[in-house]
Protein backbone atom coordinates (compact mmCIF):
# COMPACT_ATOMS: atom_id res chain seq x y z
CA UNK A 1 0.00 0.00 0.00
CA UNK A 2 1.15 3.48 -0.85
CA UNK A 3 1.44 6.41 1.56
CA UNK A 4 -1.50 8.79 1.19
CA UNK A 5 0.76 11.85 1.28
CA UNK A 6 3.72 10.76 -0.86
CA UNK A 7 4.82 7.85 -3.11
CA UNK A 8 6.67 5.81 -0.50
CA UNK A 9 5.21 2.56 0.82
CA UNK A 10 2.84 3.02 3.76
CA UNK A 11 4.20 1.33 6.89
CA UNK A 12 1.88 3.00 9.41
CA UNK A 13 -1.83 2.32 9.37
CA UNK A 14 -3.28 4.79 11.81
CA UNK A 15 -6.84 5.02 12.96
CA UNK A 16 -7.44 8.73 13.28
CA UNK A 17 -10.16 10.24 15.43
CA UNK A 18 -12.38 12.70 13.59
CA UNK A 19 -15.16 13.99 15.83
CA UNK A 20 -14.98 10.79 17.83
CA UNK A 21 -15.31 8.61 14.71
CA UNK A 22 -12.40 6.39 13.67
CA UNK A 23 -10.94 6.93 10.18
CA UNK A 24 -8.13 4.90 8.55
CA UNK A 25 -4.98 6.74 7.45
CA UNK A 26 -2.10 4.99 5.64
CA UNK A 27 1.29 6.70 5.82
CA UNK A 28 5.00 6.14 5.39
CA UNK A 29 7.35 6.61 8.33
CA UNK A 30 8.22 10.23 7.48
CA UNK A 31 4.63 11.29 6.92
CA UNK A 32 3.48 9.40 10.01
CA UNK A 33 5.93 11.41 12.11
CA UNK A 34 4.55 14.64 10.66
CA UNK A 35 1.03 13.46 11.17
CA UNK A 36 1.63 12.58 14.79
CA UNK A 37 3.21 15.95 15.64
CA UNK A 38 0.78 18.57 16.80
CA UNK A 39 0.08 21.84 15.08
CA UNK A 40 0.85 24.89 17.19
CA UNK A 41 -2.67 26.31 16.97
CA UNK A 42 -4.12 23.02 18.21
CA UNK A 43 -2.39 23.39 21.56
CA UNK A 44 -4.77 24.67 24.21
CA UNK A 45 -8.37 23.84 24.88
CA UNK A 46 -10.73 25.24 27.44
CA UNK A 47 -13.65 23.20 28.68
CA UNK A 48 -16.64 25.53 28.95
CA UNK A 49 -17.49 26.02 32.59
CA UNK A 50 -20.96 26.29 33.99
CA UNK A 51 -20.48 29.96 34.89
CA UNK A 52 -19.18 30.74 31.41
CA UNK A 53 -22.13 29.00 29.82
CA UNK A 54 -24.53 31.01 31.92
CA UNK A 55 -22.86 34.32 31.18
CA UNK A 56 -22.83 33.49 27.46
CA UNK A 57 -26.42 32.41 27.44
CA UNK A 58 -27.70 35.43 29.28
CA UNK A 59 -25.62 37.93 27.35
CA UNK A 60 -27.41 36.96 24.15
CA UNK A 61 -30.74 38.64 23.43
CA UNK A 62 -31.12 40.33 26.78
CA UNK A 63 -30.73 44.00 27.55
CA UNK A 64 -29.05 45.17 30.75
CA UNK A 65 -32.42 46.25 32.16
CA UNK A 66 -34.04 42.93 31.35
CA UNK A 67 -31.18 41.09 32.99
CA UNK A 68 -31.29 43.35 36.06
CA UNK A 69 -35.03 42.76 36.36
CA UNK A 70 -34.62 39.02 35.92
CA UNK A 71 -31.89 38.94 38.57
CA UNK A 72 -34.32 40.34 41.15
CA UNK A 73 -36.80 37.49 40.76
CA UNK A 74 -37.00 35.35 43.88
CA UNK A 75 -38.22 31.78 44.40
CA UNK A 76 -41.15 31.91 46.87
CA UNK A 77 -40.17 28.55 48.34
CA UNK A 78 -36.44 28.81 49.13
CA UNK A 79 -35.92 32.55 48.71
CA UNK A 80 -33.05 32.32 46.21
CA UNK A 81 -32.83 35.17 43.67
CA UNK A 82 -31.95 34.54 40.05
CA UNK A 83 -28.85 36.68 40.59
CA UNK A 84 -27.69 34.40 43.42
CA UNK A 85 -28.20 31.40 41.17
CA UNK A 86 -26.20 33.06 38.38
CA UNK A 87 -23.38 33.87 40.81
CA UNK A 88 -23.04 30.43 42.38
CA UNK A 89 -24.35 28.25 39.53
CA UNK A 90 -26.42 26.23 42.04
CA UNK A 91 -30.18 26.31 42.48
CA UNK A 92 -31.86 26.62 45.87
CA UNK A 93 -34.67 24.06 45.81
CA UNK A 94 -36.58 21.66 43.52
CA UNK A 95 -39.26 24.33 42.97
CA UNK A 96 -36.71 26.60 41.20
CA UNK A 97 -37.04 24.39 38.13
CA UNK A 98 -40.70 25.39 38.02
CA UNK A 99 -40.40 29.00 39.18
CA UNK A 100 -37.50 29.85 36.84
CA UNK A 101 -38.61 27.45 34.09
CA UNK A 102 -38.67 30.10 31.37
CA UNK A 103 -35.24 31.44 32.28
CA UNK A 104 -33.69 27.98 32.67
CA UNK A 105 -35.02 26.65 29.37
CA UNK A 106 -32.37 28.22 27.06
CA UNK A 107 -29.68 27.25 29.55
CA UNK A 108 -30.81 23.60 29.55
CA UNK A 109 -30.87 23.61 25.76
CA UNK A 110 -27.36 25.03 25.74
CA UNK A 111 -26.02 22.38 28.16
CA UNK A 112 -28.01 19.30 27.13
CA UNK A 113 -29.56 20.09 23.75
CA UNK A 114 -32.85 18.78 25.16
CA UNK A 115 -35.45 19.74 27.76
CA UNK A 116 -37.33 16.47 28.16
CA UNK A 117 -36.16 13.67 30.46
CA UNK A 118 -36.38 10.20 28.92
CA UNK A 119 -34.47 8.06 31.44
CA UNK A 120 -35.26 6.21 34.64
CA UNK A 121 -38.45 7.04 36.55
CA UNK A 122 -38.53 6.57 40.32
CA UNK A 123 -40.97 3.94 41.55
CA UNK A 124 -42.50 6.48 43.89
CA UNK A 125 -43.36 9.22 41.38
CA UNK A 126 -41.94 12.09 43.36
CA UNK A 127 -44.59 11.88 46.10
CA UNK A 128 -46.96 14.77 46.65
CA UNK A 129 -44.95 17.54 45.01
CA UNK A 130 -47.32 20.28 46.19
CA UNK A 131 -46.98 19.21 49.82
CA UNK A 132 -43.20 18.84 49.65
CA UNK A 133 -42.86 22.34 48.23
CA UNK A 134 -45.05 23.72 50.98
CA UNK A 135 -42.88 22.00 53.60
CA UNK A 136 -39.72 23.65 52.34
CA UNK A 137 -41.44 27.05 52.37
CA UNK A 138 -42.89 26.62 55.87
CA UNK A 139 -39.54 25.50 57.28
CA UNK A 140 -37.89 28.60 55.81
CA UNK A 141 -40.57 30.87 57.24
CA UNK A 142 -40.22 29.22 60.63
CA UNK A 143 -36.46 29.82 60.58
CA UNK A 144 -37.04 33.48 59.69
CA UNK A 145 -39.61 33.85 62.46
CA UNK A 146 -37.16 32.43 65.00
CA UNK A 147 -34.44 34.78 63.73
CA UNK A 148 -36.84 37.72 64.23
CA UNK A 149 -37.77 36.36 67.66
CA UNK A 150 -41.42 35.96 66.59
CA UNK A 151 -41.85 32.83 68.63
CA UNK A 152 -45.61 32.69 68.51
CA UNK A 153 -45.56 32.74 64.70
CA UNK A 154 -42.77 30.13 64.70
CA UNK A 155 -44.80 27.84 66.89
CA UNK A 156 -47.84 28.15 64.59
CA UNK A 157 -45.63 27.30 61.63
CA UNK A 158 -44.20 24.32 63.47
CA UNK A 159 -47.69 22.98 64.06
CA UNK A 160 -48.51 23.40 60.38
CA UNK A 161 -45.34 21.52 59.41
CA UNK A 162 -46.17 18.71 61.84
CA UNK A 163 -49.67 18.45 60.41
CA UNK A 164 -48.37 18.04 56.84
CA UNK A 165 -45.66 15.61 57.90
CA UNK A 166 -48.20 13.55 59.83
CA UNK A 167 -50.54 13.41 56.86
CA UNK A 168 -47.95 12.14 54.38
CA UNK B 1 -18.73 -0.82 62.02
CA UNK B 2 -16.27 2.07 62.37
CA UNK B 3 -13.79 2.60 59.60
CA UNK B 4 -10.16 1.85 60.39
CA UNK B 5 -8.24 4.15 58.04
CA UNK B 6 -4.87 2.72 59.09
CA UNK B 7 -5.78 -0.80 58.04
CA UNK B 8 -7.53 0.57 54.96
CA UNK B 9 -4.29 2.32 53.97
CA UNK B 10 -2.53 -1.03 53.93
CA UNK B 11 -4.69 -2.67 51.33
CA UNK B 12 -6.05 -1.19 48.16
CA UNK B 13 -9.44 -0.57 46.67
CA UNK B 14 -11.05 -2.90 44.17
CA UNK B 15 -10.55 -0.43 41.32
CA UNK B 16 -6.75 -0.52 41.63
CA UNK B 17 -6.46 -4.29 41.25
CA UNK B 18 -6.06 -4.10 37.47
CA UNK B 19 -8.29 -7.16 37.21
CA UNK B 20 -10.94 -5.93 34.80
CA UNK B 21 -10.96 -5.94 30.97
CA UNK B 22 -8.41 -3.71 29.17
CA UNK B 23 -6.86 -2.83 32.50
CA UNK B 24 -3.47 -2.11 30.89
CA UNK B 25 -5.00 1.19 29.73
CA UNK B 26 -8.39 1.48 31.42
CA UNK B 27 -7.75 1.99 35.14
CA UNK B 28 -11.34 2.16 36.30
CA UNK B 29 -14.98 2.50 35.29
CA UNK B 30 -17.18 4.69 37.45
CA UNK B 31 -20.86 5.54 37.47
CA UNK B 32 -22.36 8.10 39.82
CA UNK B 33 -25.91 9.30 40.41
CA UNK B 34 -26.93 12.67 41.88
CA UNK B 35 -30.14 12.60 43.93
CA UNK B 36 -31.97 14.99 46.25
CA UNK B 37 -34.67 14.54 48.85
CA UNK B 38 -37.81 16.30 47.73
CA UNK B 39 -38.73 17.88 51.08
CA UNK B 40 -35.55 19.90 51.69
CA UNK B 41 -33.93 22.79 49.83
CA UNK B 42 -30.79 22.01 47.83
CA UNK B 43 -27.56 22.22 49.83
CA UNK B 44 -26.78 25.88 48.96
CA UNK B 45 -30.01 27.00 50.68
CA UNK B 46 -29.97 24.60 53.62
CA UNK B 47 -29.36 25.62 57.21
CA UNK B 48 -26.96 23.77 59.47
CA UNK B 49 -30.03 22.14 61.07
CA UNK B 50 -31.36 21.05 57.64
CA UNK B 51 -28.07 19.37 56.83
CA UNK B 52 -28.07 17.57 60.17
CA UNK B 53 -31.62 16.40 59.56
CA UNK B 54 -30.83 15.21 56.02
CA UNK B 55 -27.80 13.36 57.32
CA UNK B 56 -29.81 11.72 60.10
CA UNK B 57 -32.65 10.66 57.80
CA UNK B 58 -30.34 9.13 55.23
CA UNK B 59 -28.18 7.49 57.90
CA UNK B 60 -31.27 5.83 59.40
CA UNK B 61 -32.59 4.68 56.01
CA UNK B 62 -29.25 3.25 54.90
CA UNK B 63 -28.90 1.52 58.27
CA UNK B 64 -32.34 -0.01 57.80
CA UNK B 65 -31.35 -1.32 54.36
CA UNK B 66 -28.12 -2.74 55.74
CA UNK B 67 -29.92 -4.38 58.65
CA UNK B 68 -32.40 -5.95 56.24
CA UNK B 69 -29.41 -7.37 54.32
CA UNK B 70 -30.46 -5.55 51.18
CA UNK B 71 -27.37 -3.51 50.33
CA UNK B 72 -24.44 -5.58 48.99
CA UNK B 73 -22.95 -6.45 52.38
CA UNK B 74 -23.35 -10.22 52.49
CA UNK B 75 -19.62 -10.92 52.54
CA UNK B 76 -17.63 -9.81 55.62
CA UNK B 77 -15.22 -7.78 53.50
CA UNK B 78 -18.22 -5.96 52.12
CA UNK B 79 -19.21 -4.67 55.54
CA UNK B 80 -20.58 -1.15 55.18
CA UNK B 81 -18.82 1.70 56.94
CA UNK B 82 -20.62 4.88 57.87
CA UNK B 83 -18.11 7.71 58.12
CA UNK B 84 -18.90 11.11 59.68
CA UNK B 85 -16.83 13.20 57.28
CA UNK B 86 -17.47 16.45 59.18
CA UNK B 87 -15.90 14.93 62.28
CA UNK B 88 -12.71 13.72 60.57
CA UNK B 89 -9.26 15.30 60.76
CA UNK B 90 -8.06 17.05 57.60
CA UNK B 91 -5.54 14.27 56.84
CA UNK B 92 -8.30 11.64 57.03
CA UNK B 93 -10.58 13.58 54.72
CA UNK B 94 -7.66 13.98 52.31
CA UNK B 95 -7.10 10.22 52.55
CA UNK B 96 -10.66 9.53 51.37
CA UNK B 97 -10.19 11.99 48.49
CA UNK B 98 -6.99 10.22 47.39
CA UNK B 99 -8.92 6.97 47.58
CA UNK B 100 -11.59 8.52 45.30
CA UNK B 101 -14.29 7.70 47.85
CA UNK B 102 -15.26 11.34 48.43
CA UNK B 103 -14.75 14.47 46.33
CA UNK B 104 -12.50 17.38 47.22
CA UNK B 105 -15.66 19.52 47.58
CA UNK B 106 -17.16 17.06 50.03
CA UNK B 107 -13.95 17.03 52.07
CA UNK B 108 -13.85 20.83 52.24
CA UNK B 109 -17.59 21.46 52.80
CA UNK B 110 -19.18 22.76 56.02
CA UNK B 111 -21.54 21.12 58.46
CA UNK B 112 -23.01 17.66 58.76
CA UNK B 113 -21.90 15.33 55.98
CA UNK B 114 -21.05 11.67 55.70
CA UNK B 115 -20.02 8.88 53.38
CA UNK B 116 -21.07 5.24 53.32
CA UNK B 117 -18.34 2.96 52.00
CA UNK B 118 -18.47 -0.77 51.39
CA UNK B 119 -15.50 -2.82 52.56
CA UNK B 120 -14.46 -3.70 49.00
CA UNK B 121 -14.51 0.01 48.12
CA UNK B 122 -16.71 -0.73 45.12
CA UNK B 123 -19.37 1.72 46.08
CA UNK B 124 -19.70 4.80 48.20
CA UNK B 125 -22.60 7.11 48.97
CA UNK B 126 -21.77 10.73 49.78
CA UNK B 127 -24.36 12.55 51.88
CA UNK B 128 -24.58 16.36 51.64
CA UNK B 129 -22.12 16.90 48.83
CA UNK B 130 -23.35 19.27 46.10
CA UNK B 131 -26.55 17.20 46.16
CA UNK B 132 -28.08 15.44 49.16
CA UNK B 133 -26.95 12.11 47.74
CA UNK B 134 -24.11 11.19 45.43
CA UNK B 135 -24.01 7.45 44.84
CA UNK B 136 -20.90 6.07 43.16
CA UNK B 137 -19.82 2.62 41.96
CA UNK B 138 -16.28 2.05 40.76
CA UNK B 139 -14.90 -1.10 39.09
CA UNK B 140 -11.44 -2.04 37.89
CA UNK B 141 -10.84 -1.92 34.12
CA UNK B 142 -13.53 -1.43 31.49
CA UNK B 143 -16.68 -2.64 33.21
CA UNK B 144 -19.33 0.06 32.79
CA UNK B 145 -22.32 -2.24 32.28
CA UNK B 146 -21.73 -4.05 35.56
CA UNK B 147 -21.12 -0.80 37.41
CA UNK B 148 -24.40 0.61 36.06
CA UNK B 149 -26.34 -2.52 37.00
CA UNK B 150 -24.97 -2.35 40.53
CA UNK B 151 -25.63 1.36 41.05
CA UNK B 152 -29.12 1.06 39.58
CA UNK B 153 -29.96 -1.58 42.19
CA UNK B 154 -28.61 0.57 45.02
CA UNK B 155 -30.62 3.52 43.67
CA UNK B 156 -33.79 1.38 43.54
CA UNK B 157 -33.28 0.34 47.16
CA UNK B 158 -32.79 3.93 48.34
CA UNK B 159 -35.77 5.03 46.29
CA UNK B 160 -37.99 2.72 48.32
CA UNK B 161 -36.85 4.51 51.46
CA UNK B 162 -37.00 8.20 50.54
CA UNK B 163 -38.79 10.45 48.05
CA UNK B 164 -36.47 11.96 45.48
CA UNK B 165 -36.91 15.46 44.02
CA UNK B 166 -38.35 14.74 40.61
CA UNK B 167 -40.55 16.17 37.91
CA UNK B 168 -42.09 14.55 34.85
CA UNK B 169 -40.50 16.87 32.35
CA UNK B 170 -36.99 17.21 33.77
CA UNK B 171 -36.54 13.92 35.63
CA UNK B 172 -34.33 13.92 38.74
CA UNK B 173 -33.84 17.47 39.98
CA UNK B 174 -30.30 18.46 40.97
CA UNK B 175 -28.65 21.49 42.53
CA UNK B 176 -26.80 22.24 39.31
CA UNK B 177 -28.67 22.26 35.97
CA UNK B 178 -25.71 20.41 34.42
CA UNK B 179 -26.80 17.22 36.23
CA UNK B 180 -30.58 17.40 35.85
CA UNK B 181 -32.50 14.56 34.19
CA UNK B 182 -30.74 11.28 34.81
CA UNK B 183 -28.26 12.75 37.30
CA UNK B 184 -25.79 10.24 35.88
CA UNK B 185 -22.09 10.70 35.29
CA UNK B 186 -20.41 7.79 33.53
CA UNK B 187 -16.60 7.91 33.53
CA UNK B 188 -13.64 5.84 32.54
CA UNK B 189 -10.12 6.60 33.78
CA UNK B 190 -7.54 5.98 31.09
CA UNK B 191 -3.75 5.87 31.15
CA UNK B 192 -2.61 7.47 27.87
CA UNK B 193 1.15 8.09 28.11
CA UNK B 194 1.96 7.41 24.43
CA UNK B 195 -0.68 9.86 23.24
CA UNK B 196 0.92 12.43 25.53
CA UNK B 197 4.46 11.72 24.26
CA UNK B 198 3.37 11.83 20.61
CA UNK B 199 1.36 14.97 21.45
CA UNK B 200 -1.86 13.49 20.15
CA UNK B 201 -3.72 14.10 23.37
CA UNK B 202 -5.00 17.57 22.43
CA UNK B 203 -6.49 16.16 19.28
CA UNK B 204 -8.21 13.47 21.33
CA UNK B 205 -9.57 16.17 23.64
CA UNK B 206 -11.03 18.15 20.79
CA UNK B 207 -12.59 15.10 19.19
CA UNK B 208 -14.22 14.10 22.45
CA UNK B 209 -15.49 17.59 23.20
CA UNK B 210 -17.12 17.76 19.78
CA UNK B 211 -19.20 14.72 20.68
CA UNK B 212 -20.06 16.21 24.09
CA UNK B 213 -17.75 14.15 26.24
CA UNK B 214 -15.72 15.82 28.99
CA UNK B 215 -12.04 15.11 29.70
CA UNK B 216 -10.37 15.72 33.07
CA UNK B 217 -7.05 14.84 34.64
CA UNK B 218 -6.53 12.62 37.67
CA UNK B 219 -6.92 14.60 40.93
CA UNK B 220 -7.13 17.74 38.80
CA UNK B 221 -9.82 20.09 37.63
CA UNK B 222 -8.33 21.41 34.41
CA UNK B 223 -7.25 19.56 31.34
CA UNK B 224 -3.68 19.21 32.65
CA UNK B 225 -3.54 15.62 33.81
CA UNK B 226 -1.25 14.18 36.46
CA UNK B 227 0.77 11.18 35.38
CA UNK B 228 -0.98 10.95 31.99
CA UNK B 229 -4.30 9.81 33.47
CA UNK B 230 -7.45 11.13 31.87
CA UNK B 231 -11.05 10.73 32.87
CA UNK B 232 -13.59 10.68 30.04
CA UNK B 233 -17.22 11.28 30.98
CA UNK B 234 -20.60 12.29 29.59
CA UNK B 235 -21.46 15.98 29.70
CA UNK B 236 -25.15 15.70 28.84
CA UNK B 237 -27.53 14.21 31.43
CA UNK B 238 -30.92 15.20 30.01
CA UNK B 239 -32.78 13.90 26.95
CA UNK B 240 -30.96 10.56 26.75
CA UNK B 241 -31.53 7.39 28.75
CA UNK B 242 -28.95 6.10 31.22
CA UNK B 243 -28.16 3.24 28.83
CA UNK B 244 -27.65 5.63 25.91
CA UNK B 245 -25.31 7.79 27.98
CA UNK B 246 -23.43 4.69 29.11
CA UNK B 247 -23.06 3.60 25.47
CA UNK B 248 -21.87 7.06 24.45
CA UNK B 249 -18.88 6.76 26.78
CA UNK B 250 -18.38 3.01 26.24
CA UNK B 251 -18.37 3.37 22.43
CA UNK B 252 -15.46 5.75 22.36
CA UNK B 253 -13.22 3.67 24.63
CA UNK B 254 -12.19 1.03 22.04
CA UNK B 255 -11.24 3.84 19.67
CA UNK B 256 -9.09 5.47 22.34
CA UNK B 257 -7.51 2.13 23.27
CA UNK B 258 -6.66 1.52 19.63
CA UNK B 259 -5.27 5.04 19.33
CA UNK B 260 -3.06 4.72 22.40
CA UNK B 261 -1.83 1.29 21.32
CA UNK B 262 -0.93 2.62 17.88
CA UNK B 263 0.98 5.49 19.45
CA UNK B 264 2.85 2.95 21.61
CA UNK B 265 3.66 0.84 18.52
CA UNK B 266 4.83 3.95 16.76
CA UNK B 267 7.17 4.86 19.64
CA UNK B 268 8.54 1.31 19.76
CA UNK B 269 9.20 1.23 16.01
CA UNK B 270 10.33 4.79 15.64
CA UNK B 271 12.41 5.33 18.76
CA UNK B 272 12.73 2.22 20.81
CA UNK B 273 16.04 3.30 22.35
CA UNK B 274 14.67 6.66 23.44
CA UNK B 275 11.58 5.03 24.86
CA UNK B 276 13.51 2.30 26.64
CA UNK B 277 15.87 4.91 28.02
CA UNK B 278 12.98 7.04 29.30
CA UNK B 279 11.31 4.08 30.99
CA UNK B 280 14.56 2.74 32.50
CA UNK B 281 15.58 6.12 33.83
CA UNK B 282 12.17 6.60 35.41
CA UNK B 283 12.40 3.16 37.04
CA UNK B 284 15.97 3.90 38.17
CA UNK B 285 15.05 7.18 39.83
CA UNK B 286 12.04 5.66 41.61
CA UNK B 287 14.20 2.78 42.88
CA UNK B 288 17.03 4.92 44.19
CA UNK B 289 15.75 8.41 45.05
CA UNK B 290 16.20 9.51 48.65
CA UNK B 291 13.64 12.32 48.43
CA UNK B 292 10.97 12.81 45.79
CA UNK B 293 7.91 15.02 45.26
CA UNK B 294 4.41 13.83 44.55
CA UNK B 295 4.39 15.35 41.04
CA UNK B 296 7.68 13.76 40.02
CA UNK B 297 6.47 10.42 41.36
CA UNK B 298 3.28 10.50 39.31
CA UNK B 299 5.23 11.48 36.23
CA UNK B 300 7.83 8.73 36.61
CA UNK B 301 5.34 6.04 37.64
CA UNK B 302 3.44 6.78 34.45
CA UNK B 303 6.54 5.96 32.36
CA UNK B 304 7.16 2.83 34.42
CA UNK B 305 3.56 1.73 34.00
CA UNK B 306 3.84 2.01 30.23
CA UNK B 307 7.23 0.27 30.35
CA UNK B 308 5.72 -2.70 32.19
CA UNK B 309 2.83 -2.90 29.70
CA UNK B 310 5.27 -2.87 26.79
CA UNK B 311 7.48 -5.54 28.35
CA UNK B 312 10.41 -3.15 28.75
CA UNK B 313 10.47 -3.70 32.52
CA UNK B 314 10.06 -7.18 33.94
CA UNK B 315 10.35 -7.20 37.70
CA UNK B 316 7.29 -5.23 38.75
CA UNK B 317 3.58 -5.82 38.16
CA UNK B 318 0.79 -3.45 37.13
CA UNK B 319 -1.28 -3.81 40.34
CA UNK B 320 1.81 -2.78 42.32
CA UNK B 321 2.34 0.27 40.11
CA UNK B 322 -1.36 1.17 40.40
CA UNK B 323 -1.15 0.90 44.16
CA UNK B 324 1.94 3.12 44.26
CA UNK B 325 0.08 5.92 42.46
CA UNK B 326 -2.38 6.16 45.33
CA UNK B 327 -0.20 5.10 48.27
CA UNK B 328 2.45 7.76 47.57
CA UNK B 329 -0.11 10.56 47.86
CA UNK B 330 0.40 12.81 50.93
CA UNK B 331 -2.39 11.54 53.20
CA UNK B 332 -1.71 7.87 52.39
CA UNK B 333 1.96 8.27 53.25
CA UNK B 334 1.06 9.79 56.60
CA UNK B 335 -1.46 7.06 57.38
CA UNK B 336 1.05 4.38 56.43
CA UNK B 337 3.76 6.02 58.53
CA UNK B 338 1.28 6.41 61.37
CA UNK B 339 2.20 10.06 61.94
CA UNK B 340 1.87 13.55 60.57
CA UNK B 341 4.70 14.50 58.22
CA UNK B 342 5.57 17.89 56.78
CA UNK B 343 6.31 18.22 53.10
CA UNK B 344 10.04 17.55 53.22
CA UNK B 345 9.54 14.56 55.52
CA UNK B 346 6.86 13.27 53.17
CA UNK B 347 9.28 13.49 50.23
CA UNK B 348 11.80 11.37 52.18
CA UNK B 349 9.11 8.91 53.29
CA UNK B 350 7.76 8.68 49.73
CA UNK B 351 11.20 7.85 48.33
CA UNK B 352 11.70 5.22 51.01
CA UNK B 353 8.27 3.69 50.34
CA UNK B 354 8.99 3.53 46.61
CA UNK B 355 12.38 1.89 47.19
CA UNK B 356 10.85 -0.73 49.48
CA UNK B 357 8.17 -1.64 46.92
CA UNK B 358 10.20 -1.49 43.73
CA UNK B 359 13.29 -3.30 45.01
CA UNK B 360 11.44 -6.35 46.32
CA UNK B 361 13.83 -9.25 46.72
CA UNK B 362 16.86 -7.06 46.09
CA UNK B 363 19.03 -5.73 48.88
CA UNK B 364 19.06 -1.96 48.76
CA UNK B 365 22.51 -0.41 48.57
CA UNK B 366 23.36 0.84 52.03
CA UNK B 367 20.70 -1.35 53.66
CA UNK B 368 21.70 -3.52 56.54
ZN1 LIG C 1 4.61 9.48 3.01
ZN1 LIG D 1 -36.44 27.70 45.39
Amino acid sequence: MQCQKCDKPATFHITDLVDGEPKEVHLCEVCAKDFLSPLAEEADQVVPEMAGLLAQQLAIGQTAEELAELDQRVCPVCGISFLEFRKQGRLGCPHDYVHFAKELEPLLVNIHGETQHVGKTPARGGGNAEQQTQLIRLRREMKEAVAKEEYERASELRDEIKEIEGAS
Amino acid sequence: MPLDLESMANHCGEWLRASGPESDIVISSRVRLARNLTDFPFIARTTEADREQIEQILHARIDALRAAGKLPSAKPENELHYVDVGGLEEVDRQFLVERQLISREHADADGARAVVIDGGERFSVMINEEDHLRIQVMHSGLDLEAAWKEINEIDDLLEEQVTYAWNDRLGYLTACPTNVGTGIRVSVMLHLPALVITRQIDKVFRSLQKINLAVRGLYGEGSQAMGDFYQISNQVTLGMTEEELLAKVADVVPVLLEYERQARDFLIKESQETLHDRVSRAFGILRTAQTISSEETLHLLSSVRMGVNLGLIGDVEIPTVNKLFVHTQPAHLQKLAGMELDQSDRNIERASYLRRHLNAGKAEPGDN
